[in-house]
């Protein structure tokens, strides 16, 4: 670790004051906006949907910043530094994903749903089994996605701030989950969507200005630069085909293919995606602000590209992974070798609101979940009192953010970008085929969801449980979550479900519909794609 | 035309202005861009999958410098996702749009009524 003067002996690069400055600064500056922009947030629609009156740009800008998450910021560059190429696939099916959103789901959700995926559901079956199912699969997924964002958020605490203790760690972990509180309880969604867009607007400004700092040192040549980080890698020339990580035997290339399908069928079905289609105030301001998110995540990505094969140049492999956080700590010592303490400081800034700001979507989606569904739609039959649901929101919301920290600190030490890929697989599987038999397919019965919803969940999840993620594989780039060899119940092969559970998950819906005694309502039918396509019904926007 | 809520067993409003001929156009308008649309994107989104699986020696193959045919193929990845964005934002505000918005207009007239 003598390489480089600012790696501490605690592990922390850079100067900590200057990170935790840098990052203070920002939270208040948000928490000011938040505080001013929130208004009073009394009804369900002002704290689940920002009252629908973010236009097109300002909606696709923050959902690009609820989708690059630490895993993109962190994680897929860290990929890339380590297996080349590989990390680089990450990164395509996390974009080409939201084309699905694009085409079949922005248009149609948007004018059917109110605040939740089983609302929609609710339109289309009417079911109130549906929609408790729909709220498990909701939470579920999130509480994946939430999990890997804490991880991150582990992972930046020991490295940027100098805290390598386990108590230490846990402190700043809790602050970071309290601040994420904040935020949703005041903010409610129009707070957090603000919170959003600040983030995307800064982490669009860090990337580019390490992109361009990256492409300037190879003297903007991209061929260079890739020589430069062949010459610096272990692998030599492999670091620019794929194979170094999915290569090796035809279990590896399913393995790839199967993690494929799962990132491009995922989006879709990710509810804190899904939800925010819901601030805008119809249906194509909705896909206009896809169209925003699409070019902010594809320009994103490929700088990513540069700095995860700059990363493997100018900080090289092996100071990476003997760094605290390992792959992940890639873009932020690439940053302080850039450009010092400073601009290490700014980018760990930036890490840290891409996790604040996701982690509030997060909570606020699986929040919304539970309030609107189970406690509102289950329990009170849909006639809560919209303040006694949003009470329940916000209560929801404070036991997630304990299960944040507690969970984050579990979960130290995983690959981000990994970890939500396996969050993909669970919604690609378990939400997106209810998703598109309710639109589009005439015959579809509440049990055809039932068995679909919870048959995908329970096949995705189960199969990540026997698979190496969890056991049997304990080292590797990817070790298990339980590091004892001696413990091995991993019997599916592959680390990623989506190749088995996501086509089950489809079959499950339609044999429980064919085979369901009662026939599909065919009124029903008629009224969500006519409301669907002509956005007849559809919920106003609070301005309106 | 009204579009209430009617009682089960007799066909209801919403059904009636589903089997209309204005809106079987508009869903045939939709159908004919997004069934496409999405075919084609997978299509080449697993071709791309499965070149990088099972054909890593033509990935490999240099085009210029060091940039090779896996990477151009990434790339041009980026370049179809952006393309199917714009034209399907200029499809839905030349075309669907102005369909849709039509109907939705005297539906919602219909129901005020």
């Amino acid at each position: 670790m003598s390489t480089t003067g600012g790696i501490l002996a605690s592990g922390a690069v850079g100067n900590p004051t200057v990170n935790i400055t840098i990052f203070a600064f920002f939270v208040i500056v948000t928490l000011i906006i938040v505080v001013t922009a929130s208004g009073k947030n009394k009804s369900t629609s002002d704290y689940y949907a920002g009252g629908r009156n973010f236009s097109g740009w300002q909606n696709g800008i923050a959902t690009g910043g609820d989708y690059l998450s630490a895993a993109s910021f962190l994680g897929i560059a860290g990929l890339i530094v380590l297996d080349g190429y590989d990390g680089f696939l990450y990164s395509i099916g996390f974009l080409v994903g939201w084309l699905l959103v694009l085409l079949l789901v922005a248009g149609p959700l948007r004018n059917t749903g109110r605040y939740t995926t089983a609302d929609v559901f609710d339109l289309r079956l009417r079911d109130t089994r549906v929609r408790r199912a729909s709220a498990v699969a909701t939470i579920t997924i999130t509480l994946f996605y939430l999990l890997a964002q804490m991880a991150g958020a582990g992972v930046l605490v020991s490295l940027l701030l100098g805290v390598s203790g386990t108590l230490g760690q846990l402190i700043v972990i809790t602050v970071v989950g309290m601040a994420m509180l904040v935020y949703v309880l005041i903010g409610g969604m129009k707070g957090t969507t603000w919170v959003q867009i600040i983030k995307s607007a800064i982490l669009s400004v860090g990337t580019v200005i390490m992109t361009l700092w990256v492409m300037a040192k190879a003297g903007f040549n991209f061929s260079a630069l890739l020589a430069h980080a062949v010459a610096a890698s272990p692998h030599g020339k492999a670091v620019l085909g794929p194979g170094l990580l999915y290569g090796g035997g035809v279990s590896a290339h399913l393995n790839f293919v199967s993690l494929s399908m799962a990132l491009v069928l995922g989006t879709a079905g990710l509810p804190h995606v899904l939800m925010r289609l819901y601030t805008v105030p119809n249906a194509a301001e909705a896909r206009r602000s896809v169209v925003w998110t699409v070019w902010m995540v594809g320009l994103f990505y490929l700088c990513t590209l540069a700095l995860g094969f700059g990363a493997m140049w100018l900080v090289g492999q092996k100071q990476v992974l003997a760094a605290p956080g390992k792959e992940n700590s890639a873009v932020p010592l690439l940053a302080y070798k850039l450009g010092g303490t400073l601009l290490m400081g700014g980018v760990s800034a930036v890490a840290f609101a891409t996790i604040l700001a996701v982690v509030a979507g997060l909570t606020i989606t699986a929040s919304a979940s539970f309030a609107h569904d189970v406690y509102s739609g289950v329990f009170r039959g849909g006639e809560a009192e919209p303040r006694d649901e949003v009470r329940v929101a916000r209560v929801t919301a404070v036991v997630i953010g304990i299960f944040a920290v507690v969970g984050g600190f579990l979960a130290r030490n995983i690959d981000v970008a990994f970890l939500v890929s396996l969050a993909f697989a669970v919604a690609a599987s378990s939400n997106l085929p209810s998703i598109v038999y309710s639109f589009f397919w005439p015959r579809f019965t509440p049990r055809g969801a039932l068995w679909s919803i919870y048959g995908g969940l329970i096949i995705s999840v189960g199969l990540i449980i026997f698979s190496p993620v969890v056991s049997g594989s304990p080292g590797g780039a990817s070790p298990s979550l339980i590091t004892d060899p001696h413990i091995n119940f991993a019997f599916f092969p592959l680390s990623n479900p989506g190749i088995v559970s996501i086509p089950l998950g489809f079959f499950l819906g339609w044999l429980g519909s064919v085979t369901d005694r009662n026939p599909a309502d065919k009124a029903r039918f008629a009224r969500i794609q006519v409301r669907a396509l002509t956005g007849v019904g559809a919920e106003r926007s609070s301005r309106a | 035309m009204s579009v209430t809520q009617s009682s089960s067993g007799r066909v209801s409003a919403y059904e009636v202005v589903h089997a209309s001929r204005e809106f079987q156009s508009l869903r045939r308008h939709f159908g004919d861009f997004v069934v496409p649309g999405i075919m084609s994107f997978l299509a080449w989104y697993f071709l791309y999958v499965i070149c990088a699986a099972f054909a890593p020696g033509f990935m490999s193959l240099r085009v210029i410098g060091e940039v090779n045919v896996g990477l151009c193929f990434g790339v041009l990845q980026f370049v179809m996702a952006f393309v199917i964005a714009m034209v399907y934002l200029r499809w839905g505000r030349r075309r669907f749009d102005v369909q849709s918005e039509r109907l939705r207009l005297r539906l919602e007239e219909g129901r005020t009524r």
